[in-house]
């Protein structure tokens, strides 16, 4: 088992045709996901890759191939209308690697989802991977090994540190899941953990997290009185400086900054061990082993 | 991007927001010609991109055109929390009865812009905030929908509005969405909102921020942009699509993504040294822009070694071993650099490197105490 990509992946990429776009499909189909369209607008009826059907929207992958899962390599000025075009065509899980979409926008796309069964993760996000059977994303497929561990996190290359440290120890992992560093994203550290503790093959969990907003606080709130897998976290921008600060909202709006410090402090106090630094990650984790 | 307080007033009055009559000046002279234009007391208020201007000295009163000019003097050229004074606004003095606040941001765990207010509004909104959290109100508008006006006469009672003003409030909350929603805002506020003598509500500060991605179709904000907002070499690296920030400590680190760019930082600090900047190249970064990244982390003249970082994903060990090499060779290197390159192609990247003979570390940990014990002189 793992959660949100395996075996039952249908992908299809929207902007396959892309710099970005074309290069990470071949490393997906490499690494085995089950690419079975892209999209680029105006390129219908082409073929990617040999073998892989180019469509003008996702409504004409969905009919023809069954896909469930898209991936989006757009530029961020087209991301948003992309998940909404994915999300009407009837994809269950979007999976945006975009970075620098406007905030507004989504807002907006947050909202529309909520109208949806579409789950969005990210925007601004590595994507996920479950070793040995779907790599839908950027995730770099070789550093991860099939095991017991499921990964969590705000950041793309800290997944990346870490992934590659625990399978240096022996220790593999179920998914990672990266969610994205923006204000507003689809799926949460919450979702994630809820999927996790479902999930039979999970036996602990690590969190990524990073300073701003209070998504890692709620996750810690799940950890103290729902969970019952160890959670492992670490929080990056512990240094951080405050930054200028303009105007009084930010501080009003939610009492809390959203400091590391204040993020640590909540997954302490829920029960979770916390590393003072990547490398501690690994250890922490196989301590919990024995 | 932040917008200066006399150009966020004249967004707002644009979206119907009353804002005062001011006028911007750079010398006392000016100053005094436009106080004497007004022929009544005026306030002379610093333009610089931080909040907190009033209790630093940066606001002042003058009853006629010589204290004005006065003024002038003292705040032009002032520095305040680091930003140097080079415009003042001149508004006329208002008769404030009252100081309310009132704000629009995004909430992010409601996912919704939400305006809040308060009666105790003013220079010390934050504390008011923080001892009596009651006296802020605040509603969320729906994406859809939009502030409905009765979320603003929420606010309005919640704050104790006087009655007759209520619709004129009304107008004005719905204006500052409006504000917010069309220029891409993280950030949208009036404090002090007041109650003048003449019973009218007045925009005396504003305070705007607009959201760097959504730059693209907002060029009438672009061309509004200060460039002393950055320093030098954090324009220079927004040139290259770098995204740096410059600090006060001694050892430059350059990482690729934000995440791990931070706990490189921590790392650093955690082993006793301090980080002179934040440096993410971003995916897939070329040589030449890891190139300029050096030359922007060497040229701060603090720095006592350089921490490289380099996890390979789209980025290419090899890529940013070249970009090291070009930078080794054209510029005047005069401290250690620690390297650590992981990932895509990082034998390549290591071998390529090899012959420059840098010190290179193992791990994350190894690699940063390095950079702290190279800094203090004690590894060459
Ligand atoms: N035109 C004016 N007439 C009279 N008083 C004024 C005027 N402008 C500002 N003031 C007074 O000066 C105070 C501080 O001014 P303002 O809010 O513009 O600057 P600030 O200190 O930068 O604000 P903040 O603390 O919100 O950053 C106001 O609360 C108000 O009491
Ligand atoms: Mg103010």
């Amino acid at each position: 088992m793992s959660i949100l990509v395996g075996k039952h992946t249908r992908l299809v990429v929207q902007g396959i045709t892309g710099r970005e776009g074309a290069f990470h499909t071949k490393q997906m189909i490499d690494y085995g996901t089950p690419v079975v369209g892209g999209v680029t607008p105006g390129k219908g009826g082409e073929w990617a890759f040999g073998n892989v059907p180019v469509f003008d929207t996702v409504r004409d992958a969905v009919s023809a191939t069954g896909a469930n899962t898209s991936i989006i390599f757009v530029p961020a000025r087209f991301a948003a209308d992309a998940i909404i075009e994915a999300a009407d065509a009837g994809i269950d899980l979007v999976v945006c690697i975009t970075e620098g979409i406007p905030v507004m926008d989504m807002v907006l796309v947050r909202a529309f989802l909520d109208s949806t069964h579409t789950r969005l993760i990210g925007p601004n996000c590595p994507g996920l991977i479950t070793p040995d059977e779907a790599k839908v994303g950027i995730i770099p497929g070789h550093i991860m090994t099939k095991g017991n561990v499921g990964l969590v996190s705000r950041s793309g290359t800290l997944t990346y540190e870490v992934v590659y440290a625990l399978t240096a120890r022996g220790i593999g992992q179920t998914t990672a899941v990266g969610i994205g560093g923006d204000p507003i994203n689809g799926t949460s550290f919450l979702d994630v953990l809820q999927m996790f503790e479902q999930d039979p093959e999970t036996e602990q969990v690590i969190l990524i997290g990073e300073i701003g907003g209070t998504d890692e606080q709620m996750a810690a709130e799940y950890i103290a009185n729902k969970m019952t897998k160890p959670v492992t976290g670490f929080i990056a921008g512990q240094t951080a400086p405050p930054g200028r600060r303009m105007g009084h909202a930010g501080a009003i709006i939610s009492g809390g900054e959203g400091t590391a410090a204040e993020k640590i402090a909540a997954l302490i106090q829920a029960g979770a061990k916390v590393a003072r630094h990547p490398d501690e990650i690994a250890d922490l984790v196989a301590s919990n082993l024995h | 991007m932040n917008l200066h307080e006399y150009q966020s007033k004249r967004v707002f009055g644009r979206y119907g927001i009353p804002v005062p009559s001011g006028e911007v000046a750079t010398t006392p002279g000016e100053v005094r010609e436009i106080a004497i234009r007004f022929g009544r007391p005026v306030v002379v208020k610093s333009q610089v991109l931080v909040g907190g201007r009033g209790k630093a000295g940066g606001i002042k009163l003058a009853k006629n055109p010589d204290e004005a000019e006065q003024h002038a003097d003292d705040i032009l050229g002032m520095t305040i929390k680091g930003l140097t004074v080079k415009k003042v606004l001149v508004d006329p003095a208002a008769d404030i009865r009252k100081e309310i606040y009132l704000g629009a941001v995004l909430d992010r765990a409601s996912r919704r812009v939400t305006l809040m207010a308060s009666s105790e509004g003013g220079i010390d909104i934050e504390e008011v905030a923080a001892k009596t959290p009651d006296k802020i109100v605040k509603v969320a508008a729906h994406p859809f929908l939009g502030l409905k006006p009765h979320q603003a006469r929420i606010l309005a009672d919640g704050i104790g509005l006087p009655k007759d003003l209520t619709n004129d409030f009304i107008k004005i909350a719905q204006s500052l969405y409006q504000v917010f929603v069309s220029n891409d805002a993280s950030l949208a506020e009036i404090n002090p909102l007041v109650i003048t003598g003449e019973n009218k509500l007045l925009a005396l500060d504003g305070k705007i921020s607009v959201d760097d991605n959504a730059l693209y179709r907002h060029p009438e904000l672009v061309e509004m942009r200060d460039p002393d907002e950055e320093d030098a070499s954090e324009r220079e690296a927004r040139r290259y699509g770098l995204s740096y920030i410059h600090l006060d400590g001694e050892i430059g680190c350059m990482v690729n993504g934000a995440g791990l760019a931070m706990a490189t930082m921590d790392i650093v600090k955690l082993y006793g040294g301090e980080p002179a900047n934040f440096l993410d190249i971003g995916g897939g970064a070329q040589a030449d822009k890891v190139a300029a990244a050096l030359r922007i982390i060497l040229s701060d003249r603090r720095v006592k070694a350089v921490l490289i970082n380099i996890f390979g994903g789209i980025t290419r060990c090899d890529e940013v071993a070249r970009g090291v090499l070009e930078a080794i060779g054209t510029l005047d290197v005069r401290v250690p650099f620690v390297v650590r390159l992981v990932g895509t192609n990082e034998e390549e990247g290591r071998r390529i490197l090899a012959e420059a003979n840098l010190i290179t570390g193992v791990s994350l940990a190894d690699a940063a105490q390095k950079a702290v014990a190279a800094a203090k002189g004690e590894l060459q």
